[in-house]
């Protein structure tokens, strides 16, 4: 037994509430404890992935019940790898002004970092836990934070955060009732215990009922095409920093669940060949990915692109989770890391910009490079990423997507992998020609008037810009290292390829 | 034949990115700035020059960098083939950055930091095609050059200009997901991508996977190389400064397509076996309409940099037929072309970027007398003209001759009357300018002179260069032993 997987969340949950406490006394205090409970729990997220690469699995009893009994915390290197990003973008977003994110703060004090801090102890739960039940608890925690980080953004976020909620909720029920139905036929809710007692039911109406319903549930979560209704609203109208949190890993959490479930619950054969889970999981990704990149086109609005963006990759993700091979999987986990950095840094970029001059709409930033150099570089390497241009990290993960899809047989999801790369140069390369191409408005002395944000916004920005090349370059250690590990037990379980 | 640890390629590839770095940093000071450029020229013609004899003594120098994709390395190595274009490209980028300083402050340009940095960018891209040891290190490198290439193309940041910028990232990135395409099942099928002469790729792959693997390698380079109908894009980059058209659609881009079919058929698939499943018979279908049409297609550009374009199209097409004959000959001829075909239409726009920038005209049919003022230019272009026209001794002379012997050899007659044709055409489209330049009356035309050394001492020098690459083939650069070195290793033939 050991503690690591609780070490990550522990500093979160602390500090969450030491933050608003400390809020309400002194404003800056809040910031200052988030940090420190954000560095605490990157060093323990390090540390762990660290210690489950040497020492394999591990698992934490809570309150010294033994599984299946007892609720059981669990760090393998598919955990590992996602509790590290989720808690590095999270502390990079942490470090990046409020001020800046949220560009219309209500005059009334909210107590936004120990959200913030609810909404990341949220989301590493969801990853560490080891218990169907106890993942719904911290699906429910990181849920409820994120409709009130978006309700942050002003009216019309009031409005897309209700709408969320509705739907949110009927996402988290149908999640519900499908370990309900598990529960019922089971007796047991520990992951292990259940993935133990399954097969033997998987005939059983009651089970295929559940796969339905938590695929369903979790495709709602994931704004999974057709499913994504929620997303465009709530992305766009959230403030830039709970915008970068939401599209860079929350989502992808619900991705996380997907993987899981396929890698700990259920066995791969059953939702590939008995059930056609994985061909709709997939197929449903194909047509998010074209949907959302059309959409991306059609915006004026730079942060609602970006949101109709998220779509089209969480669709990529979908689509490797649907391959069902490891070169599918270990694209779709390549992503969530890739996508993370890329989205990250261009969210804070539109808060960057909107704090800076104010604008929001793409037709408004004519000669913004000149006038930001630094921030609109980092805004075109995290574009050409997204676009999928060597060496930058996006291309990486199409890389492997695509041999996934030639290996699976696949070619029309390889097809639509490389034609949505055109289709994604569209909306970018139009913002980019916007920002460097044309002339900066000049003042009356005829000088370009230089805005470069100060280095508080600018850093975590580049940090994001930088991670985006380094993790391009170095994905051969990521995959061989950790992600061969992750879908390894998958594959010779399954015994297929 | 035997690889040798030497970190020569890597350097020749990362001083002109160092460059661009510095060119950036010191955008305030324009001597400095251009000082940068014109330094890491010279040391990457250096570096690439010193590795010349162990290529041509058979030891190449290879250098692997890391892991990029588990079982693939970032490598570099630098074998015949892969120094014919890189030594082709630094060298003429040396002449280039002379005439670009002249023609961009004799014009006084906009945005000149931009344009050093994003050019000294797409020459490390190009060395790294050139020097690429397997199929995943070339994409990646030109996938960059695309982008690299996009800013030079905009320049002007005219709407025209804003939309041929459009016109080519369309092209370019589609042939480049193609290309992707291709790579990754390439791999798929064969577990590697590291380039071997002869190709690595076999007949127990099945037919229709590897017709189909072509087919995705036809579009992929396709496009960058200009063949019709995918070549479209070709005259509409020419709204680019002219030494970006004179560099980069002369050498470097459009050459980094030619050269990809260079490996595409000599190192991955093998001539052979695109012979046995028929694919080289399709390969020279579309190179000898491209080469017949996109002449025909000259003579109606009354835009001197269009029609040169155009000529460009065709000549590229030179080049895929010679490297769709299964003959050692045509091999020969067309790794040649690379070189030939870019020491002497890279002379031919640096003469209509010095006619622009004196005269401000762009239009052949304005050029009446044009000759008579600025006589080296025009003599530049005369010479350059006719050797594409493949008289003899200029260098566009003897890559066509051992491309018609190929043809020959290999029994395609109405390829080599492709060939002969083209010469006819080429002559068609180009002596009208250069009598219209030296007999026409030139009403009113006496204003002009020379343009300033800057750029008539680089355009007179790849005239010469041209001009001495015709009359010795291989004492310069021993180009030719190189050329039947490729040729010999991936035709499997003697050398002829």
């Amino acid at each position: 037994m050991s503690a690591a997987p609780v070490l990550i969340i522990a500093p979160l949950l602390l500090f969450a509430f030491i933050s608003i406490l400390a809020g309400l006394w002194r404003t800056s205090l809040a910031y200052i404890s988030a940090v420190v409970g954000g560095t605490l729990s990157l060093a323990a997220a390090v540390f762990g992935l660290f210690q489950v690469l040497t020492e394999g699995k591990l698992s934490y009893h809570l309150g010294g019940w033994p599984p299946p009994l007892g609720i059981e915390y669990v760090l393998d290197p598919l955990s590992a790898f996602m509790a590290l990003i989720i808690v590095f973008v999270g502390l990079v977003v942490i470090v990046y002004p409020p001020k800046a994110g949220l560009y219309q703060v209500p005059q009334r004090a909210v107590p936004l970092h120990g959200m913030i801090m609810l909404l990341l102890a949220g989301l590493i739960g969801v990853v560490v836990t080891g218990d169907l039940f106890n993942l719904f608890v911290f699906l429910e925690i990181y849920s409820l934070s994120s409709y009130a980080l978006i309700a942050i953004g002003g009216k019309h976020a009031l409005v897309a955060s209700f709408r969320y909620l509705m739907l949110g909720t009927v996402a988290g029920s149908f999640y519900l009732l499908g370990i309900g139905f598990i529960y019922f036929a089971t007796g047991s809710l520990n992951m292990a215990d259940v993935a133990r007692l399954l097969p033997s039911l998987y005939a059983s109406p009651a089970i295929i009922a559940a796969v339905a319903l938590i695929f369903i549930g979790i495709g709602i979560k994931m704004a999974l095409f057709p499913l994504h209704i929620w997303l465009p609203d709530a992305h766009s109208y959230a403030p830039s920093i709970i915008a970068a949190i939401l599209a860079s890993v929350q989502i992808e959490v619900a991705a996380y669940v997907l993987i899981r479930m396929l890698l700990s619950v259920f066995q791969l054969d059953y939702l590939r060949l008995q059930l056609p889970v994985m061909a709709t999981v997939g197929w449903c990704g194909a047509a998010g990915i074209i949907f959302g990149s059309v959409m991306a086109i059609a915006q004026r609005d730079f942060k609602r692109m970006l949101a109709y963006s998220t779509i089209a990759q969480i669709g990529y993700i979908g689509v490797g989770i649907g391959l069902a091979n490891p070169l599918g999987i270990i694209g779709a986990l390549l992503h969530i890391l890739n996508h993370a950095f890329m989205k990250g840094c261009l969210f804070l970029v539109a808060g960057g910009i909107r704090h800076e001059t104010g604008l929001r709409e793409i037709p408004w930033f004519v000669g913004l490079g000149r006038r930001m150099p630094l921030m609109m570089g980092a805004f075109a390497v995290a574009a050409l990423s997204m676009v999928g241009i060597p060496p930058t990290a996006g291309f990486f993960s199409k890389w492997y997507l695509v041999r996934g899809s030639i290996e699976g047989g696949n070619w029309a999801f390889a097809v639509i992998i490389v034609a949505s790369s055109l289709l994604t140069a569209v909306y970018f390369f139009r913002v980019i020609e916007k920002v460097f191409a044309n002339p900066p408005p000049t003042s009356s002395t005829g000088t370009v008037q230089k805005c470069e944000p100060p280095p508080r916004i600018l850093v975590p920005i580049l940090i994001l810009a930088v991670g985006v090349l380094v993790l391009g370059l170095s994905n051969a250690v990521i995959v061989t290292r950790v992600l061969e590990q992750v879908v390894a037990p998958l594959f010779s379980i399954a015994g297929g390829r | 034949m035997e690889a040798y640890f030497s970190l020569k390629p890597l350097i020749a590839v990362l001083v002109s990115l160092l460059a661009s770095g510095l060119i950036v940093l010191s955008g305030s000071r324009p001597n400095l700035r251009e000082a940068w450029t014109i330094t890491a020229a010279l040391a990457k013609f250096a570096i690439t020059l010193s590795m010349m004899p162990a290529v041509l003594a058979g030891k190449y120098p290879e250098v692997a960098l890391f892991t990029i994709s588990p079982g693939v390395s970032l490598a570099l190595k630098v074998d015949p083939a892969g120094i014919i274009f890189g030594l082709s490209a630094s060298v003429l980028w040396i002449l280039t950055s002379f005439y670009s300083i002249g023609y961009m402050r004799g014009l006084s340009e906009h945005n000149q930091t931009r344009y050093f940095a994003s050019f000294a960018v797409c020459l490390s891209a190009t060395m790294g095609i050139a020097f690429a040891a397997n199929l995943l290190t070339f994409f990646i490198f030109y996938e960059v050059l695309t982008i690299a290439t996009y800013p030079l193309v905009i320049h002007k940041e005219t709407p025209e200009a804003l939309a041929a910028g459009r016109k080519y990232l369309v092209y370019l990135l589609t042939g480049g997901v193609v290309l992707l395409l291709a790579l990754a099942f390439t791999y798929q099928i064969a577990g590697t991508v590291d380039f071997r002469p002869g190709g690595f790729l076999s007949q127990q792959v099945g037919q229709d996977r590897l017709m189909m693997l072509f087919m995705l390698f036809l579009v992929g380079f396709g496009v960058k190389s200009a063949i019709m109908p995918v070549h479209s894009w070709l005259p509409s980059a020419m709204i680019a400064p002219t030494p970006v058209s004179a560099l980069l659609h002369a050498v470097a881009v459009v050459k980094a397509g030619v050269f990809g079919f260079v490996r595409m058929a000599g190192f991955v698939m093998g001539p052979e076996l695109l012979q046995e499943i028929g694919a080289l018979g399709i390969m020279a279908g579309f190179a000898a309409v491209t080469i017949i049409l996109a002449s025909l297609m000259a003579f109606r550009q009354d835009n001197l940099k269009r029609r040169l374009a155009y000529s460009t199209i065709g000549h590229l097409s030179y080049i895929v037929l010679g490297l769709a004959l299964l003959s050692p000959s045509a091999w020969s001829g067309g790794v040649l072309h690379i070189v030939n075909h870019a020491a002497m239409k890279i002379t031919l726009f640096l003469c209509a970027g010095a006619i622009y920038v004196k005269t401000h005209r762009e239009n052949i049919s304005d050029l009446n007398g044009i000759g008579r003022q600025m006589p080296l230019t025009m003599g530049a272009f005369a010479v350059a003209a006719m050797g594409l026209a493949g008289v003899p001794p200029i260098a566009g002379f003897v890559s066509k001759w051992y491309l018609v012997q190929g043809t020959l050899e290999t029994g395609q007659v109405a390829l080599t009357g492709v060939l002969l044709l083209s010469g006819l055409l080429n002559a068609g489209y180009f002596l009208p300018i250069v009598a219209r330049a030296f007999f026409s009356p030139s009403p009113g035309f006496s204003k002009y002179s020379e343009a300033s050394p800057w750029m008539v001492i680089p355009l007179m020098l790849t005239a010469v260069l041209s001009l001495l690459m015709g009359l010795f083939p291989d004492q310069l650069f021993h180009l030719y032993q190189l050329a039947s070195n490729v040729a010999a290793s991936v035709t499997g033939g003697g050398v002829p």
